[in-house]
């Protein structure tokens, strides 16, 4: 398992090589089309995350002791950040999401280029999976 | 002809950059722009007048009780009420149909039916459907069809004699079709009914008579119009206003107060509880008197124009489909483009420096109906500019070559 900051820092670098605003929606936009399909059947109300402008199905697996994230969304902006959140966020322990910084997002100017309002959907999305994690370690304990 | 030059240099705020883009500002619909003369009268207020209104009698008291009440007078005259006590400051909009329909509650019972339309905005809905919660009355919605257009013989079919209230906008927020309102306000009254119109997007663009219209309620947002946001009229016969019971109790609104027993004060004063949002009142003033001298005729003419322009660029457009298009629109445009997630859309505009509105326009009943989640929407004013549709469609095709 690649340490959480580890990820940061390399999706950081990756936005950093980009010097307009333009390159670095196509990137996310590529990011998004190539997030892998989430399975249908996770695909229902009950995996709706509130608060975003867009719909974002989100569900969770416990492998083993670490949390495997899937997810979609019906807006392409909003799956090349889920592409990026799952990045970080999927195949870590609980305890290592739960204490997860997530500073990297102001650096890759996602939350500079997004308003507060699509931010809210953005910071509802880490919300929901630290959410996940609580849940997991008080079901193991 | 309008000279739009020399009229946005009443707008510093259109000359700007956002995201290191010129601002091409097409959400009017949602607010329209302040001009340098209602932000000044604003803070003249401040500077000069401030001081609270109807009970001081020194010389700021009554200075500022003046001009707030020149604004009602010039209010009467500019929508034509037939009398000054008839026009009630709110906040907006909003608030206004909900001192109508609270002042309902003690009248409506569980005989009695309710009209609303499909495509009104939420505020014209909710405010209603917690009155029939209420009072246990009926509720009825007039439907529309693929153009967007009320289908007006289903509303002849549910108006009955139990029809007590009818609510419809003057214009749909979401897809800009102008209702036929003056047909619906005759055959209410043949019926007995009252009629409230919502003229949060009538007022901005259209010449109002009320007392030709002759509808019993009519609401309007001064920022919809070139005013402030936080106020707004509500319009009511004046018999009928005296009949229905205040909404809130307050400090102005009195005539006498004990614990024995409290009485209301008489109209406006029975509606307007509290120290109300004066400066705002003062330049809501201001801003009718900034329409009033571009004149409406040729504010509707110069947004028709931008209308039918936009409309025939954004048909060259492949794979777009524009939602609402009713013969009698007003300068509003709801579409999407196939395959592409208004979100996405409305994100990179906003990248290109393009204000528009996304989502379901607080009309979720009209996106139900087109079974889609939202919409891209632009909305005009006055102040802009066909060189600024060049520039919107040119971001727009750039922004879908990148998302698909």
């Amino acid at each position: 398992m690649a340490d959480m900051l580890a990820i940061q820092d390399e999706i950081v670098a990756e936005f950093s090589s980009f010097d307009n605003w333009a390159d670095r929606y196509e990137y996310m936009i590529e990011l998004g089309k190539s997030l892998p399909l989430i399975d249908p059947r996770y695909k229902v109300d009950d995996n709706l995350i509130k608060g975003c402008q867009s719909n974002v199905w989100l569900h969770s697996e416990n492998n083993d002791g670490k949390l495997i994230f899937t997810a979609d969304s019906d807006a392409i902006l909003t799956k090349g950040i889920i592409a990026i959140l799952i990045r970080v966020f999927s195949n870590q322990d609980p305890d290592s999401i739960m204490d997860a910084k997530t500073d990297f997002i102001d650096k890759i100017g996602l939350k500079n280029h997004l308003s507060p309002i699509r931010a809210n959907g953005l910071l509802s999305m880490i919300k929901e999976l630290k959410l996940y994690a609580v849940k997991s370690k008080t079901k193991s304990n | 002809m309008l000279d739009i030059n020399t009229i946005r240099k009443d707008f510093p705020i259109l000359d700007q950059k956002v995201n290191g883009q010129k601002l091409i500002y097409f959400d009017n619909a949602a607010t329209s722009q302040t001009p340098n003369q209602v932000v000044s009268s604003i803070v003249d207020y401040y500077k000069k007048t401030n001081s609270n209104i109807h009970r001081g009698n020194h010389k700021l008291s009554i200075q500022a009780t003046t001009a707030y009440e020149d604004v009602r007078k010039k209010l009467q005259k500019y929508f034509n009420s037939r009398l000054p006590q008839e026009i009630i400051f709110t906040s907006g909009t909003t608030q206004s149909i909900n001192i109508i329909t609270l002042g309902y509650t003690d009248i409506l019972t569980s005989q009695d039916e309710v009209i609303v339309s499909e495509m009104e905005h939420h505020s014209n809905i909710v405010p209603i459907q917690m009155l029939c919660e209420r009072t246990g009355a009926k509720l009825k919605v007039i439907p529309m069809d693929d153009q967007g257009n009320l289908i007006i013989e289903e509303f002849d079919k549910m108006l009955t004699e139990k029809t007590k209230l009818v609510f419809v906008s003057h214009v749909s927020n979401a897809l800009g079709t102008v209702n036929p309102i003056s047909y619906i306000i005759d055959k209410s009254h043949e019926m007995g009914a009252k009629v409230l119109i919502d003229g949060a997007q009538g007022a901005s663009h259209f010449e109002i008579d009320f007392q030709k219209l002759d509808m019993d309620y009519y609401t309007v947002s001064a920022h919809k119009m070139c005013g402030p946001t936080g106020v707004g009229i509500l319009y009511g016969k004046e018999e009928l206003l005296n009949k229905l019971s205040p909404w809130h109790g307050g400090g102005e609104m009195i005539d006498e107060v004990s614990f024995e027993k409290t009485t209301y004060g008489e109209l406006p004063h029975k509606f307007e509880p509290g120290t109300p949002n004066i400066a705002g009142v003062i330049a809501f003033g201001a801003a009718i008197e900034y329409m009033d001298k571009i004149g409406l005729d040729n504010i509707q003419t110069h947004e028709d124009e931008l209308l039918k322009y936009c409309t025939q660029e954004l048909k060259k457009i492949k794979g777009l489909k524009i939602y609402g298009e009713a013969k009698n629109k007003i300068a509003v445009i709801s579409f999407n483009v196939e395959g592409i997630h208004h979100y996405d859309l409305g994100s990179l505009l906003d990248q290109f420096g393009v204000a528009v509105r996304i989502g379901h326009h607080c009309a979720q009943p009209v996106m139900n109906y087109f079974k889609i989640p939202g919409t891209v929407r632009i909305s005009f004013s006055f102040y802009n500019t066909k060189e600024e549709i060049d520039l919107m469609i040119k971001a727009l095709n750039r922004a879908i070559t990148m998302l698909q």
